[in-house]
Protein backbone atom coordinates (compact mmCIF):
# COMPACT_ATOMS: atom_id res chain seq x y z
CA UNK A 1 0.00 0.00 0.00
CA UNK A 2 1.24 3.43 -0.39
CA UNK A 3 2.13 5.68 2.81
CA UNK A 4 -0.31 8.48 3.05
CA UNK A 5 2.33 11.47 2.85
CA UNK A 6 -0.10 14.47 4.66
CA UNK A 7 -0.38 14.99 7.69
CA UNK A 8 -4.48 15.38 7.10
CA UNK A 9 -6.90 13.51 9.81
CA UNK A 10 -9.96 13.66 7.76
CA UNK A 11 -9.04 14.29 4.08
CA UNK A 12 -11.67 14.94 1.69
CA UNK A 13 -11.21 11.67 -0.66
CA UNK A 14 -10.33 9.49 2.31
CA UNK A 15 -11.77 5.92 1.66
CA UNK A 16 -13.51 3.02 3.67
CA UNK A 17 -13.24 -0.73 2.80
CA UNK A 18 -16.11 -2.62 4.23
CA UNK A 19 -16.26 -6.56 5.05
CA UNK A 20 -19.72 -6.89 6.08
CA UNK A 21 -21.66 -9.89 8.16
CA UNK A 22 -21.38 -11.63 4.48
CA UNK A 23 -18.21 -11.12 3.46
CA UNK A 24 -18.72 -8.99 1.11
CA UNK A 25 -16.65 -6.57 0.14
CA UNK A 26 -17.60 -2.50 -0.44
CA UNK A 27 -15.98 0.04 -1.28
CA UNK A 28 -17.19 3.66 -0.13
CA UNK A 29 -16.05 7.23 0.67
CA UNK A 30 -14.84 6.89 4.52
CA UNK A 31 -17.88 9.67 5.33
CA UNK A 32 -20.02 6.94 4.80
CA UNK A 33 -18.83 5.15 7.94
CA UNK A 34 -22.20 6.17 10.01
CA UNK A 35 -24.01 4.85 7.31
CA UNK A 36 -23.29 1.03 8.32
CA UNK A 37 -24.36 1.40 11.53
CA UNK A 38 -28.12 0.36 12.73
CA UNK A 39 -29.73 1.93 16.15
CA UNK A 40 -28.56 0.34 19.49
CA UNK A 41 -25.39 -0.12 18.13
CA UNK A 42 -22.27 1.23 20.27
CA UNK A 43 -19.22 3.13 18.75
CA UNK A 44 -16.12 2.66 21.42
CA UNK A 45 -13.33 4.80 20.62
CA UNK A 46 -9.69 5.67 22.31
CA UNK A 47 -10.19 9.55 23.81
CA UNK A 48 -6.66 9.57 24.85
CA UNK A 49 -4.53 12.13 23.99
CA UNK A 50 -0.78 11.96 22.68
CA UNK A 51 2.27 12.70 24.73
CA UNK A 52 4.75 14.91 22.75
CA UNK A 53 7.04 11.38 22.90
CA UNK A 54 9.95 12.24 21.10
CA UNK A 55 12.32 14.03 22.55
CA UNK A 56 15.77 14.89 21.69
CA UNK A 57 19.01 15.53 23.29
CA UNK A 58 22.30 14.27 24.24
CA UNK A 59 23.81 11.29 26.47
CA UNK A 60 26.07 12.86 29.07
CA UNK A 61 28.78 10.06 29.57
CA UNK A 62 29.62 10.37 25.52
CA UNK A 63 27.98 13.90 24.53
CA UNK A 64 26.44 12.03 21.47
CA UNK A 65 23.01 13.24 20.18
CA UNK A 66 20.25 11.06 20.89
CA UNK A 67 16.64 10.80 20.40
CA UNK A 68 14.70 9.23 23.28
CA UNK A 69 10.81 8.23 21.71
CA UNK A 70 8.75 7.27 25.01
CA UNK A 71 7.06 4.09 24.97
CA UNK A 72 5.40 2.89 27.67
CA UNK A 73 4.57 3.94 31.31
CA UNK A 74 3.44 1.66 34.59
CA UNK A 75 -0.06 3.11 35.07
CA UNK A 76 -2.05 5.97 33.78
CA UNK A 77 -2.13 7.97 37.33
CA UNK A 78 -0.94 11.89 36.60
CA UNK A 79 1.70 11.48 39.14
CA UNK A 80 3.05 8.23 37.96
CA UNK A 81 4.86 10.54 34.83
CA UNK A 82 8.37 10.30 36.20
CA UNK A 83 8.87 6.18 34.81
CA UNK A 84 9.11 5.44 31.23
CA UNK A 85 10.65 2.84 29.38
CA UNK A 86 12.04 4.24 26.28
CA UNK A 87 13.41 3.63 22.79
CA UNK A 88 16.35 5.34 22.26
CA UNK A 89 17.94 6.13 18.35
CA UNK A 90 21.23 7.81 17.76
CA UNK A 91 21.89 10.88 15.99
CA UNK A 92 19.36 12.04 13.12
CA UNK A 93 15.67 12.54 13.56
CA UNK A 94 12.18 11.29 11.18
CA UNK A 95 13.66 12.64 8.77
CA UNK A 96 15.93 9.36 8.24
CA UNK A 97 13.83 6.03 8.06
CA UNK A 98 13.78 4.24 11.21
CA UNK A 99 15.28 0.99 9.38
CA UNK A 100 18.41 3.14 8.93
CA UNK A 101 18.50 5.01 12.35
CA UNK A 102 22.03 4.48 14.02
CA UNK A 103 22.20 2.77 17.30
CA UNK A 104 22.69 5.07 20.33
CA UNK A 105 25.87 5.05 22.58
CA UNK A 106 26.13 2.20 24.43
CA UNK A 107 23.97 2.79 27.56
CA UNK A 108 24.80 1.73 30.79
CA UNK A 109 22.50 1.50 34.02
CA UNK A 110 22.96 4.99 36.02
CA UNK A 111 23.54 6.50 32.59
CA UNK A 112 22.32 10.23 32.38
CA UNK A 113 19.84 11.49 29.11
CA UNK A 114 19.79 15.23 28.79
CA UNK A 115 16.44 16.08 27.06
CA UNK A 116 16.06 20.16 26.92
CA UNK A 117 15.01 20.98 30.68
CA UNK A 118 14.34 17.07 31.33
CA UNK A 119 16.87 15.16 32.84
CA UNK A 120 16.57 11.12 33.11
CA UNK A 121 18.61 8.57 34.60
CA UNK A 122 18.76 5.39 32.90
CA UNK A 123 17.21 2.88 35.27
CA UNK A 124 17.90 -0.31 33.36
CA UNK A 125 18.38 -2.14 30.16
CA UNK A 126 15.47 -3.88 28.74
CA UNK A 127 16.30 -6.92 26.32
CA UNK A 128 17.42 -4.86 23.79
CA UNK A 129 20.74 -2.32 23.04
CA UNK A 130 18.07 -0.10 22.05
CA UNK A 131 15.35 -0.41 25.07
CA UNK A 132 15.72 1.26 28.38
CA UNK A 133 13.87 2.32 31.38
CA UNK A 134 14.12 5.84 32.66
CA UNK A 135 13.38 7.95 35.63
CA UNK A 136 13.08 11.56 35.22
CA UNK A 137 14.53 14.11 37.88
CA UNK A 138 11.97 16.54 39.60
CA UNK A 139 8.35 16.54 40.65
CA UNK A 140 5.65 15.54 38.32
CA UNK A 141 4.40 18.91 37.53
CA UNK A 142 8.17 19.72 36.29
CA UNK A 143 8.14 16.50 33.97
CA UNK A 144 4.70 17.75 32.70
CA UNK A 145 6.25 21.34 31.56
CA UNK A 146 9.44 19.66 30.19
CA UNK A 147 7.54 17.35 28.16
CA UNK A 148 4.92 20.17 27.12
CA UNK A 149 7.82 22.48 26.24
CA UNK A 150 10.26 20.13 24.58
CA UNK A 151 8.59 17.44 23.24
CA UNK A 152 7.72 16.60 19.84
CA UNK A 153 5.47 14.14 18.58
CA UNK A 154 6.40 10.97 17.33
CA UNK A 155 6.75 10.98 13.86
CA UNK A 156 8.22 8.39 10.64
CA UNK A 157 10.04 9.48 7.36
CA UNK A 158 6.80 8.81 5.33
CA UNK A 159 5.71 12.67 6.61
CA UNK A 160 8.28 14.42 5.78
CA UNK A 161 7.36 17.71 7.47
CA UNK A 162 7.15 17.86 11.37
CA UNK A 163 4.30 16.83 13.08
CA UNK A 164 2.49 19.62 15.42
CA UNK A 165 0.52 18.07 18.44
CA UNK A 166 -2.59 19.50 16.44
CA UNK A 167 -1.60 17.53 13.77
CA UNK A 168 -2.10 14.30 16.55
CA UNK A 169 -4.37 14.86 19.13
CA UNK A 170 -7.73 13.60 17.60
CA UNK A 171 -10.83 16.09 18.09
CA UNK A 172 -12.04 13.37 21.25
CA UNK A 173 -8.49 13.82 22.55
CA UNK A 174 -8.45 14.24 26.46
CA UNK A 175 -6.34 12.46 29.38
CA UNK A 176 -2.34 13.14 27.51
CA UNK A 177 -1.25 9.21 27.62
CA UNK A 178 -1.24 7.74 24.04
CA UNK A 179 2.67 7.50 23.04
CA UNK A 180 1.46 7.81 19.58
CA UNK A 181 -2.11 8.54 18.50
CA UNK A 182 -4.98 6.31 18.07
CA UNK A 183 -5.46 7.20 14.99
CA UNK A 184 -8.54 4.87 13.80
CA UNK A 185 -10.43 7.60 15.72
CA UNK A 186 -9.21 10.45 12.92
CA UNK A 187 -12.77 10.00 11.09
CA UNK A 188 -14.55 11.06 14.00
CA UNK A 189 -15.24 14.68 14.55
CA UNK A 190 -17.85 16.50 16.65
CA UNK A 191 -20.31 16.49 13.71
CA UNK A 192 -19.75 12.46 13.11
CA UNK A 193 -20.36 12.08 17.14
CA UNK A 194 -23.50 13.70 15.81
CA UNK A 195 -24.60 11.83 13.35
CA UNK A 196 -23.69 8.28 15.27
CA UNK A 197 -26.54 9.95 17.38
CA UNK A 198 -28.72 10.40 14.49
CA UNK A 199 -28.69 6.77 13.33
CA UNK A 200 -30.23 5.66 16.94
CA UNK A 201 -26.39 4.69 17.94
CA UNK A 202 -24.58 5.54 20.98
CA UNK A 203 -20.93 6.82 21.47
CA UNK A 204 -18.76 6.20 24.60
CA UNK A 205 -14.95 6.12 25.41
CA UNK A 206 -12.09 4.32 26.95
CA UNK A 207 -8.28 5.94 27.58
CA UNK A 208 -5.88 3.32 26.07
CA UNK A 209 -2.12 4.13 26.51
CA UNK A 210 -1.75 3.47 22.55
CA UNK A 211 2.48 2.45 22.14
CA UNK A 212 4.48 3.23 19.40
CA UNK A 213 3.82 1.08 15.98
CA UNK A 214 7.28 0.55 15.25
CA UNK A 215 11.18 0.50 16.21
CA UNK A 216 12.27 -0.14 12.54
CA UNK A 217 14.13 -3.05 14.59
CA UNK A 218 12.89 -6.63 13.57
CA UNK A 219 13.76 -8.01 16.98
CA UNK A 220 12.66 -5.11 18.92
CA UNK A 221 9.04 -4.61 16.61
CA UNK A 222 8.57 -8.51 17.42
CA UNK A 223 7.94 -6.99 21.02
CA UNK A 224 5.48 -4.88 20.26
CA UNK A 225 2.84 -3.93 21.46
CA UNK A 226 4.00 -3.57 25.01
CA UNK A 227 2.03 -3.53 27.68
CA UNK A 228 0.01 -0.62 27.81
CA UNK A 229 -2.16 0.53 30.85
CA UNK A 230 -5.61 1.89 30.46
CA UNK A 231 -9.02 3.01 32.06
CA UNK A 232 -12.60 1.60 31.00
CA UNK A 233 -15.46 4.53 32.57
CA UNK A 234 -17.84 2.88 34.56
CA UNK A 235 -20.05 4.39 32.29
CA UNK A 236 -18.37 2.68 28.97
CA UNK A 237 -19.19 -0.72 30.71
CA UNK A 238 -23.21 -0.05 31.53
CA UNK A 239 -23.24 1.24 27.78
CA UNK A 240 -21.84 -2.16 26.24
CA UNK A 241 -24.36 -4.26 28.91
CA UNK A 242 -27.29 -1.73 27.55
CA UNK A 243 -26.11 -1.99 23.69
CA UNK A 244 -25.92 -6.11 24.03
CA UNK A 245 -29.47 -6.18 25.88
CA UNK A 246 -30.42 -4.08 23.17
CA UNK A 247 -29.47 -6.34 20.34
CA UNK A 248 -26.75 -3.94 19.38
CA UNK A 249 -22.94 -4.23 18.49
CA UNK A 250 -20.26 -3.51 19.99
CA UNK A 251 -17.94 -1.45 17.32
CA UNK A 252 -14.20 -0.40 18.38
CA UNK A 253 -12.55 2.33 16.51
CA UNK A 254 -9.29 1.31 16.17
CA UNK A 255 -7.12 -1.58 17.54
CA UNK A 256 -6.62 -0.38 21.31
CA UNK A 257 -10.16 -0.41 22.17
CA UNK A 258 -10.25 -4.14 21.10
CA UNK A 259 -7.27 -4.45 23.20
CA UNK A 260 -8.24 -2.55 26.22
CA UNK A 261 -12.25 -4.07 26.00
CA UNK A 262 -10.66 -7.65 25.86
CA UNK A 263 -8.65 -7.24 28.41
CA UNK A 264 -11.36 -6.00 30.49
CA UNK A 265 -13.66 -8.61 29.75
CA UNK A 266 -14.31 -11.56 32.21
CA UNK A 267 -14.39 -15.19 30.35
CA UNK A 268 -18.42 -15.03 30.55
CA UNK A 269 -17.92 -11.41 28.24
CA UNK A 270 -18.79 -9.28 31.16
CA UNK A 271 -16.90 -5.52 30.85
CA UNK A 272 -14.76 -4.88 34.22
CA UNK A 273 -14.91 -1.09 34.80
CA UNK A 274 -11.46 0.71 35.85
CA UNK A 275 -7.80 0.42 35.05
CA UNK A 276 -6.00 -2.27 33.81
CA UNK A 277 -3.11 -2.94 31.77
CA UNK A 278 -3.62 -5.12 28.36
CA UNK A 279 -0.96 -7.52 27.95
CA UNK A 280 0.32 -9.69 24.99
CA UNK A 281 -1.10 -9.94 21.17
CA UNK A 282 -4.51 -10.19 19.98
CA UNK A 283 -4.25 -12.78 17.05
CA UNK A 284 -6.50 -15.26 15.08
CA UNK A 285 -6.55 -18.11 17.97
CA UNK A 286 -8.26 -14.60 20.45
CA UNK A 287 -12.05 -15.57 20.99
CA UNK A 288 -13.58 -11.83 21.04
CA UNK A 289 -15.61 -11.43 23.97
CA UNK A 290 -16.52 -8.24 24.01
CA UNK A 291 -16.08 -6.60 20.81
CA UNK A 292 -18.12 -7.37 17.81
CA UNK A 293 -16.87 -5.46 14.72
CA UNK A 294 -13.81 -2.89 14.31
CA UNK A 295 -13.10 0.40 12.47
CA UNK A 296 -9.56 0.70 12.10
CA UNK A 297 -6.86 2.09 9.42
CA UNK A 298 -5.34 -0.18 6.96
CA UNK A 299 -2.90 -2.56 8.17
CA UNK A 300 0.02 -4.81 6.46
CA UNK A 301 0.62 -8.47 6.73
CA UNK A 302 3.12 -8.51 9.26
CA UNK A 303 2.42 -6.10 11.56
CA UNK A 304 0.84 -6.58 15.47
CA UNK A 305 -2.26 -4.18 13.74
CA UNK A 306 -2.72 -6.63 11.15
CA UNK A 307 -2.44 -9.89 13.42
CA UNK A 308 -5.56 -8.37 15.58
CA UNK A 309 -7.47 -8.08 12.33
CA UNK A 310 -7.63 -11.92 11.93
CA UNK A 311 -9.63 -12.24 15.32
CA UNK A 312 -12.54 -10.87 13.37
CA UNK A 313 -11.91 -12.67 9.73
CA UNK A 314 -10.81 -15.66 8.62
CA UNK A 315 -7.59 -15.61 6.85
CA UNK A 316 -8.94 -15.54 3.12
CA UNK A 317 -11.42 -12.81 3.50
CA UNK A 318 -8.55 -10.90 5.13
CA UNK A 319 -6.43 -11.85 2.18
CA UNK A 320 -9.17 -11.09 -0.60
CA UNK A 321 -9.78 -7.42 1.43
CA UNK A 322 -5.68 -6.71 1.69
CA UNK A 323 -5.52 -7.44 -2.11
CA UNK A 324 -8.73 -5.22 -2.76
CA UNK A 325 -6.20 -2.36 -0.49
CA UNK A 326 -3.63 -2.90 -3.17
CA UNK A 327 -5.67 -2.73 -6.29
CA UNK A 328 -7.68 0.19 -5.22
CA UNK A 329 -4.57 2.08 -4.45
CA UNK A 330 -6.00 3.07 -0.51
CA UNK A 331 -3.26 4.63 1.36
CA UNK A 332 -1.64 2.91 4.58
CA UNK A 333 -0.22 4.21 7.96
CA UNK A 334 -1.86 7.03 10.50
CA UNK A 335 -2.97 9.21 7.70
CA UNK A 336 -4.36 6.87 5.46
CA UNK A 337 -7.69 4.74 4.86
CA UNK A 338 -9.82 2.86 6.57
CA UNK A 339 -11.63 -0.43 6.72
CA UNK A 340 -14.76 -1.60 8.61
CA UNK A 341 -15.19 -5.04 9.15
CA UNK A 342 -18.82 -6.00 10.42
CA UNK A 343 -19.29 -9.28 11.82
CA UNK B 1 -22.06 17.87 53.36
CA UNK B 2 -18.68 18.06 51.11
CA UNK B 3 -18.27 21.10 49.26
CA UNK B 4 -19.67 20.01 45.35
CA UNK B 5 -16.29 21.13 43.75
CA UNK B 6 -14.73 19.01 46.04
CA UNK B 7 -12.29 16.68 43.88
CA UNK B 8 -13.69 19.08 40.75
CA UNK B 9 -10.54 19.54 38.11
CA UNK B 10 -10.67 23.62 37.18
CA UNK B 11 -8.50 25.09 34.80
CA UNK B 12 -8.01 28.82 34.88
CA UNK B 13 -5.99 31.53 32.63
CA UNK B 14 -5.27 34.94 33.98
CA UNK B 15 -4.84 33.14 37.64
CA UNK B 16 -2.49 35.33 39.14
CA UNK B 17 -4.26 38.39 39.38
CA UNK B 18 -7.73 40.33 39.71
CA UNK B 19 -10.82 37.86 39.10
CA UNK B 20 -8.37 35.02 38.39
CA UNK B 21 -6.47 35.22 41.51
CA UNK B 22 -9.72 35.58 43.17
CA UNK B 23 -11.16 32.23 41.33
CA UNK B 24 -8.06 30.18 42.12
CA UNK B 25 -8.26 31.46 45.92
CA UNK B 26 -12.07 30.90 45.72
CA UNK B 27 -12.14 27.27 44.22
CA UNK B 28 -8.90 26.03 46.39
CA UNK B 29 -10.83 26.81 49.07
CA UNK B 30 -13.61 25.03 48.44
CA UNK B 31 -11.46 22.04 47.70
CA UNK B 32 -11.13 21.53 43.68
CA UNK B 33 -8.32 20.75 42.11
CA UNK B 34 -6.57 23.72 40.32
CA UNK B 35 -4.35 24.48 37.41
CA UNK B 36 -3.64 28.20 36.54
CA UNK B 37 -2.27 29.79 33.55
CA UNK B 38 -0.28 33.10 33.42
CA UNK B 39 2.52 35.03 31.70
CA UNK B 40 4.93 35.55 34.15
CA UNK B 41 7.37 32.60 35.53
CA UNK B 42 7.76 34.63 39.31
CA UNK B 43 3.59 35.35 39.59
CA UNK B 44 2.95 31.86 38.43
CA UNK B 45 5.85 30.74 41.35
CA UNK B 46 4.30 33.10 43.91
CA UNK B 47 0.31 31.92 43.53
CA UNK B 48 1.24 28.67 43.65
CA UNK B 49 3.21 28.78 47.02
CA UNK B 50 0.53 30.97 48.36
CA UNK B 51 -1.96 28.07 47.31
CA UNK B 52 -0.71 25.28 47.92
CA UNK B 53 -1.66 22.07 45.84
CA UNK B 54 -2.77 24.64 42.86
CA UNK B 55 -0.94 23.67 39.46
CA UNK B 56 0.77 26.80 38.15
CA UNK B 57 1.63 26.85 34.32
CA UNK B 58 3.59 29.22 32.75
CA UNK B 59 1.68 30.01 29.11
CA UNK B 60 0.76 32.59 27.27
CA UNK B 61 -2.77 32.60 25.67
CA UNK B 62 -2.51 34.85 22.61
CA UNK B 63 0.24 33.03 21.55
CA UNK B 64 -0.83 30.10 19.03
CA UNK B 65 2.10 27.65 20.10
CA UNK B 66 1.54 28.01 23.88
CA UNK B 67 -1.79 26.60 23.78
CA UNK B 68 -1.20 22.48 22.93
CA UNK B 69 1.31 22.90 25.88
CA UNK B 70 -1.29 24.39 28.23
CA UNK B 71 -3.67 21.94 27.40
CA UNK B 72 -0.84 18.85 28.11
CA UNK B 73 -0.01 20.29 30.97
CA UNK B 74 -3.53 21.00 32.27
CA UNK B 75 -5.11 17.46 31.70
CA UNK B 76 -2.06 15.71 32.83
CA UNK B 77 -1.36 17.57 35.76
CA UNK B 78 -4.96 17.29 36.83
CA UNK B 79 -5.54 13.51 35.62
CA UNK B 80 -8.92 15.06 33.00
CA UNK B 81 -10.74 18.35 33.17
CA UNK B 82 -14.25 19.15 34.38
CA UNK B 83 -14.11 23.05 34.33
CA UNK B 84 -12.17 25.40 31.86
CA UNK B 85 -12.70 29.30 33.04
CA UNK B 86 -11.53 31.36 30.34
CA UNK B 87 -10.60 34.34 32.55
CA UNK B 88 -7.14 36.13 31.09
CA UNK B 89 -8.00 39.38 28.98
CA UNK B 90 -6.90 42.41 27.10
CA UNK B 91 -7.81 45.74 28.00
CA UNK B 92 -6.14 47.42 24.57
CA UNK B 93 -3.87 50.14 24.57
CA UNK B 94 -5.03 52.62 27.51
CA UNK B 95 -5.97 55.04 27.67
CA UNK B 96 -8.65 53.76 26.09
CA UNK B 97 -9.15 54.77 22.66
CA UNK B 98 -11.92 55.92 19.94
CA UNK B 99 -12.14 52.84 17.46
CA UNK B 100 -11.32 54.93 14.67
CA UNK B 101 -8.36 56.11 16.69
CA UNK B 102 -7.66 51.89 17.56
CA UNK B 103 -3.81 50.62 15.56
CA UNK B 104 -4.87 47.50 13.55
CA UNK B 105 -2.58 45.83 15.34
CA UNK B 106 -3.62 46.77 18.69
CA UNK B 107 -6.93 45.25 17.34
CA UNK B 108 -5.51 42.38 16.97
CA UNK B 109 -3.58 41.43 19.95
CA UNK B 110 -6.89 41.87 21.88
CA UNK B 111 -8.97 39.75 19.80
CA UNK B 112 -5.75 37.02 19.55
CA UNK B 113 -6.38 37.01 23.77
CA UNK B 114 -9.87 37.71 24.23
CA UNK B 115 -11.19 35.40 21.32
CA UNK B 116 -8.54 33.36 19.62
CA UNK B 117 -6.69 32.29 22.49
CA UNK B 118 -9.80 30.84 24.30
CA UNK B 119 -11.47 29.66 21.05
CA UNK B 120 -8.08 27.48 20.63
CA UNK B 121 -7.72 26.20 24.25
CA UNK B 122 -11.33 25.52 24.60
CA UNK B 123 -10.66 23.57 21.13
CA UNK B 124 -7.73 21.54 22.72
CA UNK B 125 -9.81 20.91 25.83
CA UNK B 126 -13.05 20.10 24.60
CA UNK B 127 -11.91 15.87 24.38
CA UNK B 128 -11.30 15.99 27.93
CA UNK B 129 -14.00 18.04 29.11
CA UNK B 130 -16.57 15.79 26.93
CA UNK B 131 -15.46 12.69 28.78
CA UNK B 132 -15.70 14.54 32.15
CA UNK B 133 -19.76 14.70 31.06
CA UNK B 134 -19.70 11.57 29.82
CA UNK B 135 -19.12 10.12 32.96
CA UNK B 136 -21.58 12.02 34.38
CA UNK B 137 -18.87 14.58 36.04
CA UNK B 138 -20.47 17.30 33.88
CA UNK B 139 -18.66 19.60 32.18
CA UNK B 140 -18.56 23.40 32.10
CA UNK B 141 -16.72 26.43 30.05
CA UNK B 142 -17.09 29.61 31.55
CA UNK B 143 -15.80 32.50 29.69
CA UNK B 144 -16.02 35.81 31.61
CA UNK B 145 -17.87 38.49 30.09
CA UNK B 146 -18.24 42.30 30.26
CA UNK B 147 -21.62 44.79 29.87
CA UNK B 148 -19.35 45.89 26.90
CA UNK B 149 -19.63 43.02 24.73
CA UNK B 150 -23.39 44.58 24.73
CA UNK B 151 -23.18 47.82 25.52
CA UNK B 152 -21.26 50.05 22.63
CA UNK B 153 -19.31 51.77 24.99
CA UNK B 154 -17.51 55.30 23.42
CA UNK B 155 -13.77 54.21 23.65
CA UNK B 156 -14.05 50.74 24.66
CA UNK B 157 -14.36 49.51 20.92
CA UNK B 158 -11.70 46.71 21.12
CA UNK B 159 -12.29 45.22 24.14
CA UNK B 160 -16.20 45.35 23.58
CA UNK B 161 -16.48 44.08 20.16
CA UNK B 162 -13.92 40.95 21.39
CA UNK B 163 -15.91 40.21 24.24
CA UNK B 164 -18.92 40.61 21.99
CA UNK B 165 -17.63 38.00 20.00
CA UNK B 166 -16.84 35.84 22.45
CA UNK B 167 -20.09 35.92 24.00
CA UNK B 168 -21.84 35.03 20.85
CA UNK B 169 -19.18 31.89 20.43
CA UNK B 170 -20.03 30.76 23.99
CA UNK B 171 -23.96 30.50 22.60
CA UNK B 172 -22.96 28.71 19.78
CA UNK B 173 -20.74 26.37 21.53
CA UNK B 174 -23.46 25.70 24.33
CA UNK B 175 -26.22 24.88 21.77
CA UNK B 176 -23.61 22.97 19.25
CA UNK B 177 -22.45 20.83 22.46
CA UNK B 178 -25.62 20.34 24.13
CA UNK B 179 -25.94 16.37 23.37
CA UNK B 180 -22.09 16.01 24.65
CA UNK B 181 -23.57 17.49 27.85
CA UNK B 182 -21.40 20.37 28.32
CA UNK B 183 -22.31 23.56 29.28
CA UNK B 184 -21.06 27.07 28.06
CA UNK B 185 -21.22 30.05 30.21
CA UNK B 186 -20.97 33.88 29.65
CA UNK B 187 -20.76 35.97 32.84
CA UNK B 188 -19.92 39.64 33.32
CA UNK B 189 -18.92 39.54 36.77
CA UNK B 190 -19.26 43.14 37.31
CA UNK B 191 -17.47 46.25 37.71
CA UNK B 192 -14.61 45.07 40.38
CA UNK B 193 -11.41 46.72 42.00
CA UNK B 194 -9.04 45.56 39.83
CA UNK B 195 -5.63 46.42 38.11
CA UNK B 196 -7.46 45.83 34.97
CA UNK B 197 -10.18 48.24 35.60
CA UNK B 198 -7.53 50.60 37.45
CA UNK B 199 -5.95 50.85 33.96
CA UNK B 200 -9.15 51.90 31.89
CA UNK B 201 -10.68 53.99 34.34
CA UNK B 202 -7.75 55.57 37.18
CA UNK B 203 -9.57 58.17 38.84
CA UNK B 204 -12.25 55.26 39.69
CA UNK B 205 -13.67 55.53 43.39
CA UNK B 206 -12.18 51.93 44.52
CA UNK B 207 -15.12 51.89 47.11
CA UNK B 208 -17.79 52.00 44.53
CA UNK B 209 -16.36 48.67 43.08
CA UNK B 210 -17.45 44.95 43.72
CA UNK B 211 -14.49 42.92 45.31
CA UNK B 212 -13.14 40.39 42.75
CA UNK B 213 -13.36 38.08 45.72
CA UNK B 214 -17.35 38.68 45.73
CA UNK B 215 -17.61 37.92 42.43
CA UNK B 216 -15.53 34.96 42.36
CA UNK B 217 -17.82 33.12 44.87
CA UNK B 218 -20.51 34.20 42.70
CA UNK B 219 -19.63 32.83 39.63
CA UNK B 220 -18.37 29.61 40.94
CA UNK B 221 -22.27 29.15 42.52
CA UNK B 222 -23.53 29.43 38.74
CA UNK B 223 -20.64 26.45 37.69
CA UNK B 224 -21.96 24.53 40.41
CA UNK B 225 -25.49 24.74 39.91
CA UNK B 226 -24.60 23.62 35.73
CA UNK B 227 -22.14 21.25 37.02
CA UNK B 228 -23.97 17.40 37.01
CA UNK B 229 -22.82 15.53 39.61
CA UNK B 230 -22.48 12.10 40.95
CA UNK B 231 -22.24 9.52 38.39
CA UNK B 232 -25.06 9.84 36.10
CA UNK B 233 -25.36 6.73 34.48
CA UNK B 234 -25.13 7.41 31.15
CA UNK B 235 -25.26 9.80 28.15
CA UNK B 236 -28.61 9.72 27.50
CA UNK B 237 -29.53 10.05 31.43
CA UNK B 238 -26.89 12.33 32.05
CA UNK B 239 -28.19 14.80 28.83
CA UNK B 240 -31.72 14.81 30.87
CA UNK B 241 -30.34 15.46 33.71
CA UNK B 242 -28.88 18.36 32.13
CA UNK B 243 -31.50 19.33 30.86
CA UNK B 244 -33.39 19.90 33.83
CA UNK B 245 -30.98 20.58 36.17
CA UNK B 246 -28.71 23.41 34.09
CA UNK B 247 -29.15 26.54 33.40
CA UNK B 248 -28.41 27.17 29.92
CA UNK B 249 -26.49 30.19 29.14
CA UNK B 250 -27.57 33.07 31.76
CA UNK B 251 -28.38 36.54 30.20
CA UNK B 252 -25.81 38.94 31.00
CA UNK B 253 -25.81 39.50 34.11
Amino acid sequence: MIAAESAVQRPHDAKLLVVDSDRHIIHVARSAFVDFLRPNDLVIANDAATLPASLSGVHQQTGKPIEVRLAGRPSLDPNDIKRFSAVVFGEGDFHTRTEDRPFPPILQRGDTLLLGPLRATVEGLLDHPRLVSLLFAGTPDEVWAGLASHGRPIQYSHVQTGLELWDVWTRIAGLPVAFEPPSASFVLDWHVLTTIREHGANFATITHAAGISSTGDEDLDRLLPFDEPYRIPATTARAVELARERGGRVIAVGTTVVRALEAAATEDGHLHAGEGVAKGRIGPSTRLRVVDAILSGTHEPGTSHYELLRAFLEDTTLRRATEELDSHGYKTHEFGDSVLILS
Amino acid sequence: MSDPFSGVRVAITGGTSGLGLALVRELSRRGARVAFVARTRERVEQVMRENPGTHGIVGDVSAKNDIYPMAIQITGELGGLDVLINNASDLGPTPLAMLSDTECEDLERVFATNVFGPFRLTKALMGALAASAREGRGAVVLNISSDAAINPYPTWGAYGSSKAALHHMTRIWNEEHEAEGVRFLSLDPGDMDTPMHAAAIPDADPSTLKRPEQSARELVDVIAANLCRGGTPWPPDARDAQRTGGHGVPPLQ
